[in-house]
């Protein structure tokens, strides 16, 4: 992607564009525009740890929760305290939303960290299990912390997500992981992805590499954790299990593992698709699965790769 | 091998293809609603949401509301409708998901324009709704029994008694009728519903000088017990309280009758259910539970009412379904009361509900928007639940 | 005293059940070094034929309730080999990754295709074996927890015995060493793959039988935690050994009990994925296995 700063200016000024048309819109197509972006944000960051750097994680829900809490418990428990009684005007609303934001992606980050450093020496197969199990214990954990609502959750987060936020920080990622990835630094990721041990026989800190790609795409994930706590208002350990990793997957796979474009657009696919299968939402998860099957084994370079020659993972 | 510059025409001509038919499916969904709302036949429908888990792992609950509903509409439609008009019940599907209520909810009042919202039976998916609902000051009738749902706002009612009332009702039984002073708690921890329960249980026999000894712990989806049930055992208690679903409650039972644990157990109306049984078999002599309806009750709306389900569903209803069932009567009795659709009349109106003869028992609602209904505690006898106690409020 | 040994009769038959989910994985693993996310759904569907099959014979007999079991493995055998045809078979020579995400897919499709046609909520599994309660001091026995056991050990000798004494679990054992080396001497790997997932997924509907015996509620997904556990039950004993997994699941087994009936009850199952991470870190060939340099 040729100049990434003129689109990450493009999107900030459609964000603000948008935002100011936002109560003329159709609050439903609001809603479902602010799913999509989550949805991006999430595919994005995972893309960098499974696509570019090849580290297949399984856990990418964790690192959402970790972020949506700990964004949710700086609004609940704080905002109150900065904002006084009136809630604030809008500047120190966004503020401290945007405080919120920064600490559930750092406090996500650290997750990344925690779970990277342990997996490092893990491959393939063994490795999406530990991610696996590290998403359904921090799950555990989120379960029995009780002042954050323990398993029934957290209510009463203030609706600050809005188009704009979602805009920007989707325009955000797109900027941070594409100029990483088309880096010097950058081509790191992609050596470990391709053969780890040569990388290592020219020098190469596979291990900081792979830390790294962890560590960003667990800050992003948690920095969506935290707008998506927002925007339903309502959290539960249970809605970040396996499950939603999973689907945040098979947005990576459908888009093409180490395809940034591509991710974007199955990322809008499949947020769509289950408002678009409204009436048969029951079967949208065998679709899922079919496409699953079926991708992997007719295209498995991903449905909007636009490269070309062997399917290389 | 087709040339490079070949495949890629192709493929950005598939791009394109694709992306037209995608961008006219998007387009023409909100055209699709247009569409459907122009050919609306006179007198126009007044429109009401419904949001239930039709589907999912408490599907049994929701399937039934919606039964429930739906027999609920169509008698106030054969008894000519509401102020003149029909009325339409839009049923949204949350898959008993977590999340899903507040996309589902969110759609019934931006897109199709309900003037209020009933739903749902699961005390958790209805704190998700609630504050959507306050927020658009839209009406919003639950069938849970957390207090807390009715606490987001002046715009949030209930067809079901809470579970303060609950819990101290099966406390009390456990310390009067069944003479127990030694409790012991099994607890869903995952669930909103058995969490306060548990909590308004234990406040009660705590204030009684019967606290609880033992309190164990459970996640949703487990089948083994008997981790948790031989602790209780070697805890020497007169009673355990499982305030959990029917889905765990017949295992817990049928595990404890295993390791020689022939306690009585109680339970709290989430014990209702269609394979509590099956599940349970046997085992379950000597086990209570609370619930907010009762097959054998003798109030004559209660009666027609079942015999109705039976002919038209041919299963027999159970309290979800006479929740749902009232939260249509409360619900149209409002409007007919408000004179009017406005969602703020149709509040004001339902805050003065008195009086109404439901299906489920009397309707009234108290100040904190809430019901005070009697509870029946049921006992298992020969086979299947029968009536042992009726408590008023 | 009682009280433990009440948990532990409990932990050792919980653990029997992990033990037999975990031999079908390790012995998948051992063979196409891959693991079988499918397998705990097998698991499941195994439980529902059983189901079906139970409402046909008569409750709580000795032969209806082996008929019930065979015809589960049988069922549940025939669904593995066609899975591995269709699905795992026109991979087998791509990267590894694409399997692991194929059967990924494969677990989804029969957990919602479950849902759909079995309906979401829970079911009662009949009572296939005649039941009876064995009070030893304050000790309680089920019956079916003595039968769990029991079978759990059988089927793992039984196993033993086809691997270590016939043609064919020479040929797995070949296939597992060098899959290349092994086809030079003869070896239709094809066959071998095909048997290696018949077996394991036999025994996986052994294991969902038991389960149900034991836990007579059943349902679309009830095989996802017990599969992961016996996941890892299988890396713990160390994975492509076949007395590891019987191990591992044991162990798993009772310790996740005791946990379960102390105070820290609702963090059993982070204690399967802790042990998981610890043994990885530590110990990554598991308690019985040997570990292997990877070579360029």
């Amino acid at each position: 992607m040729p100049r990434p700063h003129l689109y990450l200016l493009a999107t900030l000024a459609c964000a603000f564009g948008l935002s100011h048309f936002s109560d003329r819109m159709d609050p439903y197509f609001l809603d479902v525009l602010t799913g999509i972006g989550i949805n991006v944000i999430l595919a994005v960051s995972l893309n960098l740890v499974n696509g570019y750097t090849g580290q297949f994680s399984l856990g990418h829900a964790g690192f959402m929760s970790v972020g949506a809490y700990l964004a949710a418990a700086v609004s609940v428990f704080l905002g109150p305290r900065l904002l006084g009684e009136s809630g604030g005007t809008t500047l120190q609303q966004g503020t401290l939303f945007l405080a919120a934001l920064i600490t559930g992606g750092c406090a996500a980050a650290l997750a990344g960290l925690a779970v990277g450093v342990p997996s490092l020496r893990l491959k393939g197969d063994y490795l999406a299990l530990v991610t696996l199990g590290f998403g359904e214990i921090i799950r555990v954990i989120f379960q029995n912390f009780e002042p954050l609502g323990g398993a029934l959750g957290l209510n009463g987060i203030p609706a600050y997500t809005t188009i704009f936020w979602v805009l920007a920080l989707v325009g955000l990622t797109v900027f941070v992981v594409t100029c990483l990835v088309n880096s010097t630094y950058g081509r790191g990721f992609l050596a470990t992805h391709d053969d780890e041990i040569a990388s290592e026989a020219v020098g190469l800190n596979t291990t900081r590499y792979k830390i790294v790609a962890f560590v960003i795409g667990a800050f992003f994930a948690g920095t969506a954790g935290g707008l998506y706590g927002h925007f339903k208002m309502t959290i539960t350990p249970t809605g970040f299990d396996f499950t939603k990793s999973i689907e945040i997957v098979v947005m990576v796979i459908l888009g093409g593992m180490g395809n940034t474009l591509g991710v974007i657009l199955a990322a809008i696919l499949l947020t769509l698709l289950p408002e678009l299968l409204r009436p048969i939402a029951e079967y949208r998860m065998i679709i899922y699965s079919l496409m699953l099957i079926v991708l992997m084994l007719a295209r498995p370079q991903g449905l909007f790769n636009f490269k070309f020659g062997k399917a290389k993972l | 091998m087709i040339a490079p510059r070949l495949q890629v025409l192709r493929y950005l001509r598939f791009v394109k293809n694709a992306g037209f038919w995608f961008a006219a499916a998007l387009a023409a969904t909100p055209c699709a609603s247009v569409a459907t709302a122009a050919a609306a036949p006179e007198p126009e429908p007044i429109k009401i949401g419904v949001y239930a888990s039709l589907t999912g792992k408490e599907a049994v609950w929701g399937q039934s509301a919606e039964k429930a509903t739906r027999l609920a509409v169509d008698d106030v439609n054969a008894a000519g409708g509401v102020l003149g008009r029909p009325i339409l019940a839009i049923i949204e599907d949350n898959q008993s998901k977590p999340g899903e209520s507040v996309t589902a909810v969110r759609k019934l009042i931006s897109r199709d324009k309900v003037i209020a919202i009933l739903g749902e039976a699961s005390s958790g998916r209805s704190l998700e709704a609630a504050p959507i609902c306050q927020q658009a000051r839209i009406p919003m009738i639950s069938g849970g029994s957390n207090p807390k749902v009715t606490q987001v706002g002046n715009f949030i009612f209930r067809t079901h008694f809470i579970d303060p009332f609950q819990g101290t009702v099966m406390s009390r039984f456990a310390r009067e009728k069944l003479g127990a002073q030694r409790l012991a708690l099994l607890t869903e921890v995952t669930n909103a519903y058995a969490v306060g329960l548990a909590k308004y249980f234990s406040a009660d026999a705590a204030a009684h000088q019967t606290p609880i000894l033992v309190d164990q712990k459970y996640s949703a989806g487990e089948r083994d017990f008997k981790a948790q049930l031989t602790a209780i055992k070697a805890a020497n208690v007169d009673a355990l309280f499982v305030p959990g679903y029917y889905t765990e409650a017949g295992l817990i039972v049928a595990q404890a009758r295993e390791l020689g644990l022939n306690l009585p157990v109680l339970g709290g109306d989430g014990w209702e259910g269609p394979q509590l049984l099956a599940i349970g078999g046997l085992a379950l002599r000597d086990t209570y539970y609370c619930n907010n309806f009762s097959s054998e009750s003798d109030v004559p709306e209660t009666r027609r009412f079942i015999a109705r389900y039976q002919a038209r569903f041919q299963s027999m209803p159970g309290g979800t379904a006479a929740d749902a069932y009232d939260a249509v009567l409360m619900l149209t009795d409002a409007i007919k009361r408000a004179g009017s659709t406005e969602p703020e009349k149709i509040r004001a109106a339902l805050a003065t509900t008195r009086g109404l003869r439901g299906v489920g028992g009397p309707l009234n609602v108290d100040a904190n928007r809430d019901q005070l209904k009697p509870a029946y505690i049921l006992g298992y006898n020969s086979g299947d639940y029968h009536l042992v106690q009726v408590i008023q409020p | 005293m009682s009280e433990f040994l009440q948990q532990l009769l409990n932990g050792l038959s919980l653990g029997a059940i992990y033990a037999l989910i975990a031999l079908g994985y390790t012995m998948v693993y051992g063979v196409l070094r891959f693991i079988n996310f499918a397998h705990s759904d097998v698991f499941m569907v195994g439980a529902f034929i059983g189901y079906y099959l139970g409402k046909l014979v008569p409750e709580g007999t000795l032969w209806g309730g082996l008929l019930v079991l065979s015809g589960a493995m049988i069922g549940c055998a025939l669904l593995g080999i066609f899975i591995e045809r269709v699905v795992y078979r026109p991979l087998r020579h791509g990267p590894t990754l694409n399997v692991l995400i194929t059967a990924i897919g494969v677990s989804l499709l029969l957990e919602y295709t479950g849902q759909i046609v079995f309906g979401a909520a829970p079911r009662t599994f009949p009572q296939i074996f005649p039941t009876a309660n064995y009070h030893v001091g304050s000790l309680t026995i089920s019956s079916n927890q003595v039968f769990v056991i029991g079978v759990a050990i059988l089927l793992m000798i039984a196993l033993q015995l086809i691997v270590f004494k016939t043609k064919i679990g020479t040929a797995m054992r070949a296939v597992s060493l060098n899959p290349k080396a092994a086809q030079l001497v003869g070896v239709n790997n094809n066959v071998v793959i095909s048997f290696t997932f018949g077996l394991g997924s036999a025994l996986a509907a052994a294991g969902g039988i038991l389960y149900a015996m034991n836990y007579p509620s059943i349902d679309p997904l009830m095989g996802v935690m017990p599969g992961l556990k016996a996941f890892v039950a299988a890396i713990l004993g160390g994975i492509g050994n076949i007395p590891g997994a019987a191990l591992g699941g044991l162990l798993l087994g009772t310790v996740e009990t005791f946990i379960g009936g102390s105070q820290f009850s609702t963090y059993k199952d982070a204690i399967a994925f802790a042990i998981l991470i610890v043994i990885l870190l530590f110990k990554p060939a598991g308690l019985l296995g040997k570990f292997t340099i990877e070579k360029v």
